[in-house]
């Protein structure tokens, strides 16, 4: 039973190695990913069951208790997240396998991708599931490491730069994490979340505000929350379709993840968090006013998904069990969305050849089913009815609302108007993209044109994909009702850490 | 508790602001050796949250009094694996951008070169109106 936990981390592992031997049969490495990451999926969602009926799964590795040894868990909330990331995983490299066939034949391989991908995985999983502070430093190692290779693969000119400011930046985030690691376990002597929960309340204030606040600062350049955002619009666009729509979809969500599991398991707020709820605020309007100003397709993109971690960090802000639903549905429906969005933002460029929208035109003729898989997750984004988005800016303006303070009436008034500019944004794209003549290609190229790759053909492995993950965004609506339920119990989890802390520690043990 | 002797601090200081001082240069090379200098900061900040430098890790060289954390230690041997791993990345990235480029720069950003195409484009226009009207009343 408790192998379950350790299997989504460790499978892609091994299936990376083997991946990599097999570098030379293209199709064996293809199976391979797909079946490993069709098991997790299998795997997250008996973790889920399994964490929903009977409480969290504990796995103590090597048989450490737990202060002392590396300690990874599943509760409702990382099991939930990892079933929805497995499927946009799954999907993703459908899409990219697709992608491969359509450029270059089926008999061609390119060793490397898929083992990067894999570790890619395992890195996600390990974050999900870690219950350790300096494991967690490891899970984004793991999964960044593969980041910088995925997005500088292939380099040409043109894209060594962006690659560049992605890995310095994160790089560097990096760093300030071990630092802040280095001084949390100077003040109390442990890493592990369940005891760190406990030492934690017994520092002074002081202590405990300003190791809180560095942690948010560390995980606030992984989520790209204002004004910490600037690199995610300069280097996501730049990475071939599939990478960015797996980077915009996981990559961001994990660092909210950790930053809702510091937050409500070691670093435990009174009340409303002001602080937060005005970042959350900042970062929605800077986002959307952003998107507003891009030509570019992909950048609008990446501005938007800025605009929509300000809606994760509001319920966070408001602190409380109605906050932490809404923010528990709003990353299940904004990973499968904004993945949907960058793999059909592939799918457009190649049929128009270009990334500006200014150039593009009477796509709704030319290739109507694009039209239809863009006008799915673009509508569900804005959090028109009755698609997930709805459901989850609900959940999150009524957490608002019921909060009652004034900064969260005002924020809630922002994330409205957000999802108005929101649904603007991506109007102008239907507009410009979709309908109109087709237009000549220009003789003065804009820069960004220079990093469409394969133009033309689309397979149907692509379609398919993309299709899927639309599919799964409605799912998410249609199962709304159970989900929010889950989600409410995984939140309750979160505001009470006595049942995490119980699990990992065993009973009555508390430091 | 103990606190951190002044000597370590000082130190620790350094490299941090050593770091981040070449972190904000231009050249991917110094960015790289800030990057080494910001891990050496980071791993010995790690070794100091251990206790005093000085004290042998390992059960049995001196009573456990006086020995120091060990945990710190075996965290900062991790982290330096990281940090040497991904400085080789870092130095494949130069030489493929320098091998690329011709030079190991970091570029300004795309939205910095639009704008300064949108403000050539704007300079020509305005040289074109300027010209017709000298012609005008010429």
């Amino acid at each position: 039973m408790t192998a379950l936990v350790a299997l989504p981390v460790l499978l892609p592992l091994m299936a990376a190695g083997l991946s990599l031997a097999f570098g030379r049969f293209a199709d064996i490495q293809r199976v391979l990913g797909l079946v490993v990451l069709g098991a997790i999926i299998v795997n997250a969602a008996l973790l889920l069951y399994v964490a929903d009926v009977h409480g969290p799964i504990v796995l103590q590795l090597g048989g450490w208790p737990a202060p002392l040894g590396i300690t990874l868990i599943a509760d409702r909330l990382a099991a939930l997240l990892l079933l929805v990331s497995s499927v946009v995983t799954f999907a993703v490299l459908i899409y990219s396998i697709g992608q491969r066939v359509a450029d270059y034949g089926r008999g061609t391989s390119s060793t490397t991708f898929h083992p990067i991908y894999l570790m890619l995985c395992a890195g996600v999983s390990l974050a999900y599931l870690t219950g350790d502070l300096f494991n967690l430093f490891v899970a984004f190692e793991i999964m960044l490491s593969s980041s910088y290779v995925l997005i500088t693969r292939r380099t040409t000119a043109t894209r060594v730069r962006p690659g560049m400011t992605y890995t310095i930046v994160s790089l560097t985030s990096s760093i300030l994490f071990l630092t802040v690691i280095a001084l949390v376990y100077a003040a109390t002597g442990t890493v592990n979340l369940a005891d760190l929960a406990q030492r934690v309340s017994e520092l002074p204030d002081g202590l405990q505000s300003s190791l809180g606040l560095l942690m948010t600062i560390v995980f606030g350049v992984k989520a790209a929350m204002v004004p910490l955002h600037f690199w995610l619009p300069d280097s996501y666009p730049n990475a071939p379709a599939p990478i960015t729509a797996v980077f915009a979809g996981l990559l961001t969500k994990v660092g909210i993840y950790a930053m809702i599991r510091t937050q409500t398991l070691v670093f435990q707020h009174e009340s409303t968090w002001q602080l937060m709820l005005a970042i959350a605020l900042l970062t929605m309007i800077v986002g959307a006013l952003g998107a507003l100003a891009q030509d570019d397709l992909n950048r609008m993109l990446s501005f938007l998904l800025v605009s929509h971690i300000g809606y994760m960090l509001f319920g966070l802000g408001v602190y409380d069990i109605a906050g932490l639903t809404g923010v528990i549905l709003y990353v299940v429906h904004h990973i499968t969305v904004q993945a949907t969005l960058f793999l059909v933002s592939g799918l457009i460029t190649r049929h128009t050849g270009t990334v500006a929208l200014s150039r593009m035109g009477g796509l709704a003729k030319a290739a109507p089913l694009v039209a239809v898989l863009f006008s799915i997750p673009a509508l569900t984004l804005s959090g028109v009815p009755p698609f997930s988005g709805f459901v989850a800016k609900l959940a999150l303006l009524q957490a608002g609302v019921d909060a009652g303070t004034w900064a969260a009436y005002g924020v809630a008034g922002g994330a409205v108007l957000t999802s108005l500019l929101t649904l603007y944004a991506v109007a102008r794209v239907w507009s410009r993209a979709f309908w109109g003549r087709p237009q000549e290609p220009a003789g003065d190229p804009d820069p960004s044109d220079e990093l469409v790759v394969g133009t033309g053909t689309t397979s149907p492995a692509m379609m398919v994909a993309s299709g899927v993950l639309a599919a799964t965004s409605v799912l998410i609506a249609v199962a709304a009702g159970p989900l929010a339920d889950i989600s409410g119990r995984a939140a309750v989890d979160l505001m009470h850490g006595e049942t995490y802390r119980t699990a990992v520690l065993g009973g009555g043990a508390g430091g | 508790m103990s606190t951190v002797n002044l000597t370590m601090a000082i130190l620790l200081g350094g490299l941090y602001a050593g770091g981040f001082y070449l972190i904000l240069q231009r050249s991917l090379m110094r960015i790289l050796l800030g990057i080494v200098i910001l891990g050496h900061g980071a791993n010995l900040m790690l070794q100091l949250a251990g206790g005093p430098p000085g004290r042998p890790p390992m059960v049995g060289d001196a009573a456990p009094a006086m020995m120091t954390d060990p945990f710190p230690q075996a965290m900062a041997l991790t982290a330096v694996v990281i940090t040497f791993a991904l400085t080789t990345f870092l130095l494949a990235l130069a030489y493929r951008a320098w091998l690329l480029l011709g030079h190991d720069e970091v570029r300004d950003d795309l939205e910095d070169r639009r704008i300064r195409r949108l403000e050539r484009r704007l300079a020509e226009s305005e040289e074109d109106e300027e010209e017709m009207e000298t012609e005008a009343t010429q």
